[in-house]
């Protein structure tokens, strides 16, 4: 078992005739992963790298019928492009695209959150993320395949290349991974940190869960409060920012610290206090991993049943 | 991006938010030729004004940059005290803000003071509406001893802000009800203009009720989403470059992600996140992180070098680590890249490179036999350990 994705998940790539889309493409297939085509518009009816192109994703949905759409639009049209693909059905959507407005993601999250609340299975993942990955089954991201390894530890993380340190340890250690999730470094964002964590709970080959977090906002105090009172599963944390100064922005739109809240320091106590186990070096997040796992009474107690 | 008061005050105005009559001046000479002059502002009989350094940073009234003004006489004076000195402020850091430019305004007569901010809220995913009685005080201070005095409500996008969302946060406020139909035009024209403008905080504090029942906002702070700002041309057109780092912009023209700290060992790696995690590492180690650079995904001869050159642009950096975890782009591209920028910018600091992911082997062989000085990396830490050694070493 994983999480979202396996070997049967099939996928369609939106921008798929662009630079970014045609190259991950390309790459994704080569990995094992089910890509059935793509959609730029003006160029349906054509072939490109050996992928047939549809106008929009409702004609994609039509032919192929996927599960995913993978989406490389660049920022101006990357909101409709997420609206498009739900509106045709696609049930999860994995948003790469970096720099969108961050009132183009409000407004598309309001409408997600409506369509969800009037019982339509749509997730998204992203937008400013490296994609989904369950080793040996989908790779559907931009993510270098070679190396994650199949495992028992799930991934879940706002950053991309902070995420492969971590997963690179955890292969090296041969603790391996179920699934890897980057849920992307933007204020406002599809699945989160807890939705992840609640479905890692439930994916039977997970034994343990590697939380990335980073300063700014509290996400990541949410899912540890979650943890606390819904998860079996130990909890390895870490977030990135510690000596980052309050008021600039880190990169990522969404790393920033304000008004006192969402400091490195702060959300590592908030995290501790929910019993998740933070390690303060990122060198050592695989190995924390793999002390945690041989210890025989790893399984915490949720508070709640 | 941030505007300053007097360009926040100018939208303000043209989205129907009342705000008090001024200009902007940038020598005391053409303070006086208005004056004598007797235009705008100085025409009327206001006995009364405000001369406001205009620098991107709160905090100006306790830093000594606003002066009231008693007479017109004695506004040339304050603009003179105020141009060319370096304010500092709890938001400037310790080098403070040059003064360029000054606001001079009209006096208004205060009968209450209030405090209202919209801003993109994360945790809601909406536009939340702040507001408070304790006009004029720092909002973290009011949260931190009053909670209770500060009103947040988050705006559902799908609707808009509504009347009754103006009148609930005049209610909250105290205003008299002669005042509610103002106060949610002025809210409702505020919403407008940040979602207009694509803004991330609008901030007036003080939002003042005048001793002639009239809501007029005394100061404007403004912050715009950078994502946005192709859809902006209007508001990039504000934008100041004085009041950016010069290091920060050259960065942003080679399309490098760069941030100046204040410590001595100075960084360089692919991903943001990374990056934040490499400086907390070489804090671990014993070091001081000099920056954040995120150099993006490509890392080319080209971007490598510029990168460089913008890290030795920092006089206190005493040494750099190059941390990159080869992904997508293959560790011996870029050790070709950090081998032949090392050569043409010449280091003159220690440098150790951590290299890892794909083809870090081949890419660690090319850095050692390269002839260069530098120290090669596997591991995160021990790469750290090694520039903080190094940069003491060398002291």
């Amino acid at each position: 078992m994983s999480i979202l994705v396996d070997r049967s998940t099939r996928v369609i790539v939106q921008g798929i005739t662009g630079k970014e889309g045609s190259y991950h493409a390309t790459a994704c297939r080569e990995y094992g992963t089910r890509v059935l085509g793509g959609v730029t518009p003006g160029k349906g009816g054509t072939v490109h790298e050996g992928f047939p192109v549809w106008d929009s994703v409702r004609d994609a949905v039509d032919a192929v019928h996927p599960d995913v759409s993978l989406i490389f639009v660049p920022p101006a049209f990357a909101a409709d492009a997420i609206l498009e693909a739900a509106d045709a059905g696609v049930e999860l959507i994995v948003c790469i695209t970096e720099g969108i407005p961050v009132q183009d993601m409000m407004r598309v999250r309001r409408i997600l959150d409506i369509r969800h609340e009037e019982g339509e299975t749509v997730r998204l993942i992203g937008p400013n993320c490296p994609g989904i990955i369950t080793p040996d089954g989908a790779k559907i991201g931009i993510m270098p395949g070679y190396i994650h390894k199949r495992g028992k530890v799930g991934v879940v993380s706002r950053s991309g290349t902070l995420t492969y340190e971590a997963v690179w340890q955890l292969t090296q250690l041969g603790l391996g991974e179920s699934t890897c999730v980057g849920i992307g470094g933007d204020p406002v964002r599809g699945l989160n940190f807890l939705d992840v964590l609640a479905l890692f709970e439930k994916d039977p080959e997970t034994e343990a869960i590697v939380m990335i977090g980073e300063i700014g906002g509290d996400d990541e105090e949410r899912a540890a409060a979650f943890a606390r009172a819904h998860m079996t599963k130990p909890v390895i944390g870490f977030i990135a920012g510690l000596t980052a100064p309050p008021g600039r922005r880190m990169g990522h739109a969404g790393a920033i610290v304000s008004g006192g809240k969402g400091s490195a320091r702060d959300k590592m106590k908030a995290l501790e206090s929910y019993g998740i186990i933070v390690v303060d070096n990122p060198s050592i997040i695989g190995k924390t991993v793999a002390e945690t796992l041989s210890k025989g009474d790893y399984r915490r107690v949720p508070t709640c049943h | 991006m941030n505007i300053h008061e007097y360009q926040a005050k100018e939208l303000f105005r043209s989205y129907g938010v009342a705000v008090p009559s001024g200009v902007v001046v940038d020598s005391p000479e053409e303070a006086r030729r208005l004056i004598s002059e007797k235009s705008g502002i100085f025409s009327g009989s206001s006995a009364v004004y405000a001369v406001k350094a205009q620098i991107h940073a709160g905090g100006r009234g306790k830093a000594g940059g606003v002066k009231i003004a008693k007479s017109v006489s004695e506004i040339p004076g304050y603009v003179e005290a105020l141009l060319g000195k370096t304010l500092v402020t709890h938001q400037t850091g310790p080098e403070g803000r040059l003064v360029r430019k000054v606001w001079i305004e009209e006096g208004a007569q205060i009968a209450r003071e209030f405090y209202l901010s919209l801003v993109l809220d994360r945790s809601s995913r909406r536009i939340s509406i702040l507001a408070s009685t304790e006009g004029g005080m720092e909002i973290e201070e009011v949260s931190a001893a009053h909670p209770e005095k500060i009103l947040t409500l988050s705006v559902d996008p799908e609707m808009g802000c509504k009347s009754f969302v103006g009148r609930r946060v005049a209610s909250f406020l105290g205003l008299p009800i002669t005042l509610y139909g103002s106060f949610s035009t002025l809210l409702a024209n505020l919403y407008r203009f940040f979602l207009d403008t694509d803004c991330m905080m609008v901030e007036i504090n003080p939002l003042i009720q005048t001793g002639d029942g009239r809501l007029l906002a005394l100061d404007a702070k403004v912050s715009f989403d950078d994502n946005a700002l192709y859809r902006q041309e209007k508001i990039l057109a504000l934008r100041d470059l004085f009041e950016e780092n010069e290091l920060e912009i050259e960065a942003s023209k080679h399309r490098l992600n760069y941030v100046k700290l204040d410590g001595s060992i100075a960084c360089m790696v692919n991903g943001a996140g990374l990056a934040m995690a490499t400086m907390d590492v070489i804090a671990l180690a014993g070091g001081t992180p000099a920056n954040f650079l995120d150099v993006g995904g490509g890392a080319s001869k080209e971007t490598v070098e510029q990168a460089f050159r913008i890290l030795l642009g920092d006089p206190e950096v005493k040494g750099i680590f190059v941390n990159i975890f080869g992904g997508i782009v293959r560790c011996e591209r870029i050790a070709g890249g950090i081998i032949a920028a090392a050569k043409d910018v010449k280091l003159h600091v220690p440098l150790v490179v951590r290299l890892q992911g794909t083809n870090a082997k081949e890419g660690r062989e090319m850095l050692r036999e390269s002839g260069l000085d530098l120290q090669v990396a596997e591991e995160l830490f021990e790469g750290a350990q090694k520039i903080v050694q190094a940069v003491k070493g060398a002291k």
